[in-house]
């Protein structure tokens, strides 16, 4: 079997593959060791971690929908110190790289949090959250305004030499203009795309299903508005887009690659399948092989389309 | 945490799939690991459909165990249990499990008061016979909507409640529980409960009343199972934390730790 690359960069930065697996999706990964070989994968996206704890919202937090799910956790987690002294030291015995996903109410807390990181061995980079749709302050109103998005990637890109990537939430009008403020900023590259905000309700009681009305849909349902924004993004910007939305198969991960996404992120379809991101990083590299490729480089951005009809072409 | 048994995710082949009740069914499936490891009140997670269409897996409490199958017991309430209930012997599920924490059978009790809601029969046959196999007596308070739906197999000395009176006493199993604790006795009770919010939290007051031990098995909207997706919360009286997961932490708590609401 012929070799083929699958491995890439960020900013000196090099991982072993294409798939990584989406922030809340995969816990702090030490969750799923007896279910997936975590060293098989590009890299984990970490839950999002804040200074301090949060508890998260009431339930209920998550409905199903069609193909689909609706969740409004509200970023529980055990906070930046707690995974310092209870989670890294085990991540770091893994050999897959960890991302650190921050989420923040304020500037200065994504400082603070990536300035403590910033300290620690054992991170490859950060992801920053500034699109969670289910926290009051902070979060998305951060991710839906240019000026305070290119402003947090500003003040992080001052504090580290680490890859640092933004995700951008799908519920703006144009996500191409955040992608080229933060390429502006120095982020080295972008995640596409968070959840969209989405609504279920019980006919019987006429209640929301999700105890905060409105919640974060993932998921299957959402992979064709997925690929739209990374095709949009990849337009956009030369920084490297990670893809994400609805992604369940090897086929859903080289569309994201064929739409421009440099590397992918498996987020919902790990609480369905434990396995199936590592399902994904082999059926890639039999992919790139039975195309004879030397390198899966050669998918990215490799969508054969007659750029007339598309209709990106009016907003860029 | 008393259970260190690592999660397995499974295909496993169908042994039987029997309608025991109106729209309840009994499914069985050859699981050996799970079999050898289960204990009760644990629960696995099966992935219905291999499409994308019911999306996520759906939890059960594991019924019982006979040599290398695992039982488990369910009623359709829509589209993922339906298609569960099709499944014909032979045919393969994808299953993980052993999941969450088992009732804890050592504490100090010598007669098991089970009760069971509609469904929430599920646990028991597991459960009472591993509390049998322990020398603990076992009564079981049965209660369901009418006869149609009564499933009680491989339960022991049941006391039957249905809320239309079709079968044995005509009300509410909590109420049928009250009468029965009103007798007499020199017995060191533990309650074992599963079944609607309703009824569990009738039984939180009602052991809090009489001090007696209740061990609640809790039902939550749950995506991974493991404690990862964050879905199944349930607010614990503690207040250093604030809530615990029912797929990791639970499902079985006991009622003095965690404060129920409807909305649950």
């Amino acid at each position: 079997m012929a070799a083929v690359k699958t491995s890439f960069k960020i900013r000196g930065v090099e991982f072993a593959n294409r798939v990584f697996v989406a922030s809340g999706t995969f816990g702090y990964g030490d969750e799923m060791p007896s279910l997936v070989d975590v060293n098989r994968l590009g890299g984990i996206m970490t839950k999002s971690l804040s200074w301090k704890p949060r508890d998260g919202n009431p339930p209920r937090r998550i409905a199903e929908t069609t193909s689909g799910m609706l969740n409004s956790i509200g970023l529980a987690n055990i906070g930046v110190h707690a995974f310092i002294a209870n989670k890294l030291p085990a991540l770091r015995r893994t050999s897959t790289k960890i991302i650190a996903n921050i989420a923040a109410s304020s500037i200065q807390e994504y400082c603070d949090v990536l300035s403590l990181l910033e300290q620690q061995e054992g991170i490859a980079g950060y992801e920053i959250n500034i699109s969670c749709p289910n926290v009051k302050e902070g979060g998305l109103n951060f991710g839906t305004d240019p000026k305070m998005t290119a402003a947090i990637a500003s003040s992080l890109r001052k504090l580290t030499d680490r890859p640092l990537i933004i995700k951008l939430t799908p519920n703006v009008t144009h996500i191409s203009e955040f992608a080229r403020a933060v390429e502006s900023e120095g982020a080295d590259a972008v995640s596409v795309i968070n959840t969209l905000i989405g609504m279920a309700i019980d006919v019987k009681t006429r209640k929301p299903k999700l105890s905060t009305v409105t919640g974060g849909l993932s998921g299957p349902a959402i992979k064709p508005i997925a690929l739209a924004k990374v095709y949009e993004v990849a337009k956009a910007v030369k920084i490297p887009i990670f893809g994400i939305g609805g992604i369940a198969d090897v086929e859903d991960a080289i569309e994201f690659l064929l739409a421009g996404a440099t590397a992918v992120q498996v987020g919902t379809m790990n609480f369905v399948d434990p396995a199936a991101s590592t399902k994904i990083v082999n059926g890639m590299e039999r992919y790139a092989i039975d195309q004879h490729m030397i390198d899966v480089q050669q998918l990215v951005g490799a969508l054969e389309a007659d750029i007339k009809f598309s209709v990106l072409q009016s907003w860029l | 945490m008393s259970n260190e048994t690592k999660p397995q995710q499974q295909w496993c082949v169908v042994e039987n799939c029997t309608e025991i009740a109106e729209k309840i069914f009994r499914l069985s499936f050859k699981f050996p690991q799970l079999a050898a490891a289960v204990q009760p009140g644990q629960f696995v997670n099966i992935r219905v459909s291999e499409t994308e269409e019911p999306l996520l897996r759906r939890p059960f409490s594991v019924s019982r165990v006979e040599g290398d199958l695992i039982e488990i017991m369910l009623q359709i309430v829509g589209s993922g249990t339906r298609i569960l209930s099709e499944k014909k012997s032979g045919e393969l599920l994808d299953v993980l499990g052993p999941l969450g924490q088992p009732f804890h059978l050592q504490a100090e009790f010598d007669t098991a008061l089970i009760v069971a809601g509609g469904l929430g029969v599920a646990p028991f046959p597991l459960l009472t016979a591993a509390l049998m196999k322990i020398g603990k007596h076992v009564e079981t308070f049965a209660g369901f909507r009418s006869a149609q739906q009564e499933c009680t197999e491989h339960l022991e000395n049941i006391h039957l409640a249905t809320d239309d009176g079709s079968r044995g006493f005509h009300g509410t199993v909590v109420k049928l529980i009250e009468d029965y604790l009103e007798k007499k006795s020199t017995a060191k009770y533990k309650v074992f409960a599963c079944g609607p919010t309703k009824m569990l939290m009738a039984l939180t007051e009602l052991g809090k009343r009489k001090s007696i031990c209740c061990e609640l098995s809790l039902e939550g909207q749950m995506a991974c199972g493991v404690g990862i997706c964050q879905g199944c919360p349930v607010e614990l009286i503690d207040e250093e934390k604030k809530y615990a997961l029912v797929c990791k932490d639970g499902p079985t708590f006991l009622s003095t730790e965690i404060n129920l609401r409807e909305a649950n």
